[in-house]
């Protein structure tokens, strides 16, 4: 096989450079993780002219070289390090026209790496309607690279860009601007010791505060001999730097870039006229959020009930048709009941991902988190809090991640803190089919149903805990704040079905494959635990009860029988030992079972008492009915009553039931004193108020 | 006084005079909040915080505290 030529993808946020990657690679592309952390890695294979092949890797979007959040710096990694695999034969800096100056400034450095680097200038469609115009070979020649104008919207320009790649051998690698000349005596000496290097690659080695252990030893020791004497002198060399290269681009468009500022259209501040006012900025705000949690409850609600039946259904099919044995049990009792609490989840995750990703591609993000920020601040959370507490609503894991680009440590903490507290989809399937059970299928005053209500009531109460939580860490957390808070407003776009389907589609994808490892692994192992007995009360069951209960026959010795099997299984015996400790909220040992194993992931709850209740049960039942059906054995009335119910639904509102979660917390706080504090302080605060619950109802 | 900023009116012009404090992140610098550049607010939250401008052809948001310490000449 030829070799492919590496292509990093570098620009902006919001330059569209996602969708040139989605435009490159089709849907050759796959999204993982950069080895040890969790920034998302995003690569594909893109066929250029004549039979060659690129692979094209979409580094996280950034401003500029100086990192100052974990994506950036992935980007200097592998920028500066000419070994590392990922390391590019070239790169293409993606920029849009209508903020090509600010863009440029990445170019610079881009350039000064010494690495082929072709300039694409995204969103050239809108050059007519905001009066641009370009002079290409003149920027060519100043920035000493070739351009590449496309529109990722209108399909237009890649081609171009694509045979741009395909020569990548003939750009050129030398800097267009000198910008380390504002301290001539320091850079000569550099340049002394180091004469084979590149010297700005030697200034991002001594300026990021990056792992640089990768990259070539000779380089990695400079630092104790150039280190600069203090912050702000660091500081002030840096805006030097940036000052130069901003001469020298103002003088490159002055010449090359022409706009006619009155054939602007004014649609930004039309639209931010209102969406940022100080009151219906906030009314439209809230309403759509309803509109969004209306799809996910209403809509969402139909394909879930056909997945719901369709797993019973497969389960019931599949013990008819293979003969009857342990491995089928396995199969319709384990595995089927444990995949369906999962794929339930589909519908209500696309949703979500659907409409975040809308609101993120539109530009209407960036202006929630100026609405929100001043209120936010009060309890010690930013503005940026707002996009992972709406994330964390799908799932806490990619909401932490989102935590990113908080500027303050205090606030990025603090969220990451309190976002599990968001309702996340997880624990959805809980709170419906709980709600289903002890709440009664009536409308309030014929509109609202008192069950939307309670889950309604339910995101409220996840949303009001975050921020309470929020404002207590906020208070008892002694640390320096720095409050810098910079956000680009981006202008308005209309969000590409392209991009949102490969969003939609990745993001659910991966949850469902990381959930479902977790599931079907637990479904397993329950089922073992509830198949196999320690005792012979276990294996001589059928006996043991037929000899106790002569007076009965058929199912009901059948129902009698599978009982008391579970009962003297292995679940069965732990069940009994936790059993004093969930009794005083409510709940049976096999609820108790069920809560045990959702600190593994939530959603196992569901799966779990599916596995519990199925085994031994002849008649393949929606879980919901099976559940409906458990009696209280001291009272004879329904086990899941309303004390019980609530109890359980404060339980899962509270507890950090998600093992994924604190992984995540784990790596973005480095260490596991943040995970253990969120650990034993939810699931307290869990414990009691399920307690105080089911006391007082 | 020194007026900065914080200072200006919906819809006022200035030009960023001196970058001096230290507390100023870089990344503001690098979106072009640079002495000599234009800036202009264009909308503010309630309480004036955070502050919608657009600074060198660039629209972004910042709290009024960092507003409160670039110096400017109105025009």
């Amino acid at each position: 096989m030829a070799k492919q030529i590496k292509v990093s993808l570098i620009g902006n946020p919001n330059t569209g450079k996602t969708s040139v990657f989605n435009l490159l690679t089709g849907l050759n592309q796959q999204v993982g993780n950069y080895p040890g952390i969790t920034v998302e890695k995003k690569e594909g294979v893109c066929k250029l002219p004549r039979g060659v092949k690129a692979h094209i890797l979409d580094l996280p979007g950034t401003y500029s070289l100086n990192a100052s959040s974990l994506d950036e710096n992935v980007v200097v990694e592998i920028l500066l390090n000419s070994k590392d695999k990922d390391y590019p034969d070239v790169a293409v800096v993606v920029s849009d026209i209508e903020n090509l100056k600010r863009n440029l400034l990445l170019f610079t450095q881009i350039k000064d790496l010494g690495i082929p680097t072709i300039l694409a200038i995204n969103m050239a469609d809108r050059m007519q309607r905001r009066g641009i115009s370009l002079d290409i070979p003149l920027l060519e020649s100043q920035l000493h690279t070739k351009i590449a104008l496309i529109s990722a919207r209108k399909n237009q320009g890649i081609d171009l860009l694509k045979e741009l790649i395909y020569d990548y051998k003939k750009l050129s690698v030398t800097p267009c601007v000198d910008a380390l000349s504002f301290a001539p005596e320091y850079f000569d000496r550099l340049k002394k010791v180091f004469p084979t290097q590149s010297i700005y690659k030697l200034w991002l080695v001594i300026t990021q505060d990056v792992n640089f252990r990768k990259v070539d030893k000779k380089i990695a020791d400079i630092k104790p001999d150039f280190e600069l004497k203090s912050d702000s002198e660091l500081k002030r060399y840096q805006q030097k730097e940036t000052i130069k290269r901003y001469q020298f681009i103002n003088k490159a468009l002055d010449e090359g870039m022409q706009v006619d500022q009155s054939a602007a259209t004014g649609l930004r501040e039309r639209l931010d006229r209102v969406l940022t006012h100080k009151v219906w900025g906030y009314v439209i705000f809230f309403a759509i959020l309803l509109v969004i949690f209306q799809a996910i409850y209403d809509w969402a609600s139909y394909p879930m009930d056909w997945i719901d039946e369709g797993f019973a259904w497969l389960s019931e099919t599949v013990k008819q048709v293979l003969p009857a044995g342990p491995f089928v049990d396995l199969i319709t009792d384990g595995i089927i009941p444990g995949l369906g609490g999962v794929v339930i989840f589909i519908p209500q995750i696309a949703f979500l991902f659907f409409f975040i990703s809308i609101l993120e591609e539109s530009g209407y993000m960036s202006r929630v988190v100026f609405l929100m920020d001043r209120v936010m601040r009060r309890f010690g959370l930013s503005g940026k809090s707002v996009v992972p507490l709406i994330s964390g609503t799908a799932c806490a894991i990619p909401a932490v991640m989102a935590t990113r680009n908080i500027e303050s440590w205090k606030e990025r903490l603090i969220t990451i803190l309190v976002v599990p507290f968001t309702t996340c989809s997880a624990r959805l399937p809980v709170y419906l089919i709980i709600i289903a059970l002890v709440i009664p299928d009536k409308t309030l005053g014929g509109i609202f149903g008192y069950q939307s209500l309670v889950l309604m009531a339910l995101y409220f109460l996840g949303f009001i805990t975050a921020v309470g939580a929020a404002w207590i860490l906020h208070k008892l957390l002694k640390m320096p704040n720095k409050t810098y808070f910079v956000i680009e407003m981006p202008g308005y776009k209309m969000p590409l079905f392209k991009n949102v389907a490969i969003n939609v589609f990745e993001k659910t994808k991966s949850f469902i494959v990381d959930a479902g490892k977790i599931i079907l692994a637990i479904s397993i192992i329950l089922w073992a635990l509830a198949s196999f007995g320690p005792t012979d009360q276990f294996t001589d069951a059928e006996e043991i009860v037929a000899q106790a209960n002569p007076e009965l026959s058929g199912e009901a010795l059948d129902q009698k029988i599978a009982s008391h099997k579970l009962e003297y299984s292995f679940i069965g015996y732990a069940g009994k030992a936790i059993a004093p400790i969930v009794a005083p909220l409510g709940y049976d040992w096999k609820i108790g079972i069920g809560v045990i194993t959702s600190f593994a992931a939530r959603e196992v709850f569901v799966g779990t008492l599916a596995t519990i209740y199925s085994v031994g049960s002849d008649e393949e039942e929606t879980i919901k009915n099976r559940m409906a059906a458990e009696i209280n054995p001291t009272t004879g009335a329904p086990l899941f009553n309303f004390a019980t119910g609530i109890s359980l639904l404060l339980f899962y509102a509270f507890a950090m039931q998600c093992v994924s979660t604190l992984a995540i917390v784990k790596r973005e706080t480095n260490g596991w004193k943040w995970p253990i504090i969120q650990l034993v302080s939810m699931s307290v605060l869990a414990y009691v108020a399920a307690l105080i619950a089911y006391q007082l109802l | 006084m020194k007026t900065t900023i914080a200072d200006l009116k919906l819809g006022e012009r200035a030009c960023i005079k001196e970058i001096t404090s230290d507390a100023i992140p870089l990344k503001l610098l690098e979106m072009g909040c640079l002495p000599g550049n234009e800036v202009q607010l264009l909308q503010t939250a309630p309480f004036q915080c955070p502050m919608y401008l657009r600074i060198n052809g660039s629209h972004l948001a910042i709290r009024k505290e960092i507003a409160a310490q670039i110096e400017v000449q109105r025009i």
